[in-house]
């Protein structure tokens, strides 16, 4: 009997495509059948699949949430500043060099600055730190902010009032408080309008409830009139702390900081540039940056280890079927090509779970009043994104390498 | 074109300076088309050696080796991986399949290499294994067969898109007499034709009864070559 190997008429037809696939399943069923035996083999390792895709994810997991932290955080050293939407320009004294540490301006600082051309208007801004008591004896040190006593101008924007008005700031002893602030001062309790402090043992009642950004210290933050704000802090020789400026319609701002600082003196600069001005303090004098900068490193360094690590162990542990591979006429960049979209495909997969954790843990911890307004920024997941390329091309490299320096000739040996 | 293979005067030499070390020396070996034809020796007489060299994973340090007509290690290194994939099957001596393909996917994969659509390439392999008669095995993986499975997975490989040369390296060793038989059997059935040589590389001697020719190798040379009509007769014993 012999048996006849019968020539069909199955010709290579590498671009056609079967009728009613999917774009996926395309691409997997016509000329690219080396990209799905990659796949295959790197799948068929289970353990190997998931490990790797379980590092790449806990990696992408820490970097995006630690940097995301780090940015929220140092986000909420110009959270009252982000706060105040209508003034232009902030004036202070030369030597504040961040918000939460104000160098007094004198109260004949506003008409100077009044008087620069290009100005429309300028107004007093305080800020201090008095002590606040609940009548259950609740205390915190809080952030008090003054607003110009006739046009209450640095007041946070309406939408973001949850109870009352600014406007009720007129009354007597009036304060509004944030959520949060409320929160701890009353826990559990519903909002509601009415309560009463002690601010630095002078009478406070909250007229409004708004929902302020995060400060960075977590202190609970109040506003109030300018005039009210002093009488809770007591009197001092210099008490005015910034002086906020609107400018003229069609004033370069830029322009208008140089000609008050000009003019006066004193320091002017955009909200911008005095919260960026915030955050650099705080980046350059606290160990907030180097203790985040590690983590992120560590995970980086772990994480890149680990992966090429495995992805190496996985390429050895085929050798004999790379070789095989080889043997049968398949070229070397074609190799490359498949254990590239190995570690692409982990490196995707292992980024979004990443990602999905690090979105999950976001939007588990942002009802909770220490941990508000973190988010992950689109930025950092473009940055995670990045690493995670990194860590896959090294990853890559060294099994690369070595299925390139692979002698055919392997596979003859038993 | 009568001879698959003619090696002229074949030297390897493997390290440098003191651990230089001659495997294969001064050889001459012609093999024709329509041959089965067995490399057998004691082990380490250079065997692997010669038919890496004569499938271009190696190149000869000496002398010439013609393949089908043509000259691999006289090739660019593309053109010998392009030359290889068009006209050499091979059977290794541990199978070498894909683990995580089935076996339909593992004869498939010459074809994949060539280009072929994977869904056509796998009912083309389908079919072969049929022929084989492992059509009830087209969707197990490599774990699930026996040795005498794989290696007629493999063997299927080697001869699916239908070279000129395939060569075997110890296919029978892995596997138990009656096994070992049976694929000796197949091979010859699937893979001897009037246009394409078939090398085993063997020291089994009891699939001598094959060979259409034995050459006989010791320490990197042939020293002699014995010639019958194994391959048809074998075949119509069993």
């Amino acid at each position: 009997m012999s048996i006849e190997i019968v020539k069909t008429d199955h010709e290579p037809k590498a671009l056609r495509t079967s009728p009613g696939a999917r774009v996926g399943f395309k691409f997997f069923n016509t000329r690219n059948a080396m990209n799905w035996v990659a796949l295959q083999m790197l799948t068929g390792d289970r353990a190997k699949y998931l490990g790797l895709i379980f590092t790449i994810a806990f990696s992408s997991f820490l970097i995006a949430q630690q940097i995301s932290i780090f940015a929220g955080i140092m986000n909420r050293t110009r959270s009252q500043i982000l706060d105040v939407p209508d003034a232009d320009v902030w004036v202070m004294d030369p030597a504040t060099q961040y918000f939460d540490e104000v160098y007094s301006l004198k109260d004949s600082d506003v008409d100077r600055v009044r008087g620069v051309p290009g100005v429309r208007w300028a107004v007093r801004m305080f800020k201090g730190q008095p002590r606040a008591k609940a009548p259950d004896g609740r205390f915190r040190v809080a952030i008090l902010l003054g607003l110009d006593d006739a046009t209450l101008a640095g007041a946070p924007e309406k939408r973001k009032m949850l109870l009352g008005s600014i406007e009720s700031l007129r009354d007597p002893e009036a304060v509004i408080i944030d959520q949060a602030g409320y929160h701890f001062f009353f826990p559990g309790q519903p909002l509601a309008l009415g309560k009463t402090f002690e601010m630095n043992d002078h009478r406070a009642k909250v007229v409004g409830i708004v929902d302020a950004s995060a400060p960075f210290t977590t202190f609970p933050v109040f506003y109030s009139r300018y005039s009210e704000a002093l009488s809770f802090v007591g009197r001092e020789r210099k008490l005015l702390s910034f002086v906020l400026v609107k400018a003229r319609a069609g004033e370069h701002v830029p322009e208008l900081t140089r000609r008050i600082q000009a003019a006066t003196g004193l320091r002017a600069m955009t909200g911008d540039q005095f919260g960026w001005m915030t955050i650099m303090y705080y980046i350059r004098n606290t160990g907030i940056p180097v203790n985040f900068g590690l983590t992120v490193l560590i995970a980086l360094i772990v994480g890149t280890v680990v992966a090429g690590q495995t992805f190496y162990i996985f390429t050895i542990e085929n050798l004999k079927q790379f070789g095989a591979l080889k043997a049968i006429g398949t070229t070397n960049g074609r190799l490359v090509g498949m254990i590239l979209l190995q570690a692409t495909v982990v490196g995707l997969i292992g980024y979004a779970v990443g990602m999905g954790l690090t979105a999950g843990f976001f939007s588990v911890t942002s009802h909770r009043d220490a941990t508000r307004g973190i988010v992950l920024l689109w930025q950092v997941m473009a940055g995670s994104g990045a690493v995670v390329m990194f860590i896959v091309l090294v990853a890559s490299l060294l099994s690369i390498r070595r299925v390139l320096v692979l002698e055919s000739a392997i596979v003859f040996r038993g | 074109m009568n001879n698959a293979v003619v090696c002229t005067g074949v030297e390897k030499w493997f390290g440098q300076d003191e651990t230089r070390t001659q495997v294969l020396r001064q050889l001459d070996l012609s093999i024709e088309m329509g041959e089965l034809a067995m490399l057998v020796g004691p082990s380490g007489c250079g065997k692997t050696t010669l038919i890496s060299v004569i499938t271009g994973l190696l190149d000869p340090t000496a002398g010439t080796v013609d393949v089908l007509g043509k000259r691999p290690h006289e090739m660019a290194h593309r053109d010998q991986i392009l030359f290889r994939r068009e006209n050499i099957g091979f059977v290794f001596q541990q199978f070498n399949l894909l683990p995580a393909l089935t076996a339909a996917e593992n004869v498939a994969v010459p074809l994949f290499v060539a280009g072929w659509e994977r869904r056509q390439a796998v009912e083309k392999a389908s079919e072969l294994l049929n022929v084989l008669g492992m059509g009830d095995r087209t969707r197990s993986l490599p774990s699930q067969l026996s040795g005498g499975q794989q290696q007629r997975v493999a063997l299927a490989r080697a001869v699916i898109h239908e070279p000129r040369l395939v060569v075997c390296d110890e296919p029978t060793s892995a596997l138990d007499a009656k096994a070992g038989m049976k694929v000796m059997e197949l091979l010859a059935e699937v893979s001897v034709r009037p246009d394409r040589a078939v090398i085993v590389v063997t020291h089994d001697s009891r699939v001598f009864e094959f060979a259409d020719t034995i050459a006989h190798m010791e320490d990197g040379r042939i020293t002699h070559v014995e010639q019958s009509q194994g391959s048809r007769v074998a075949l119509a014993a069993h």
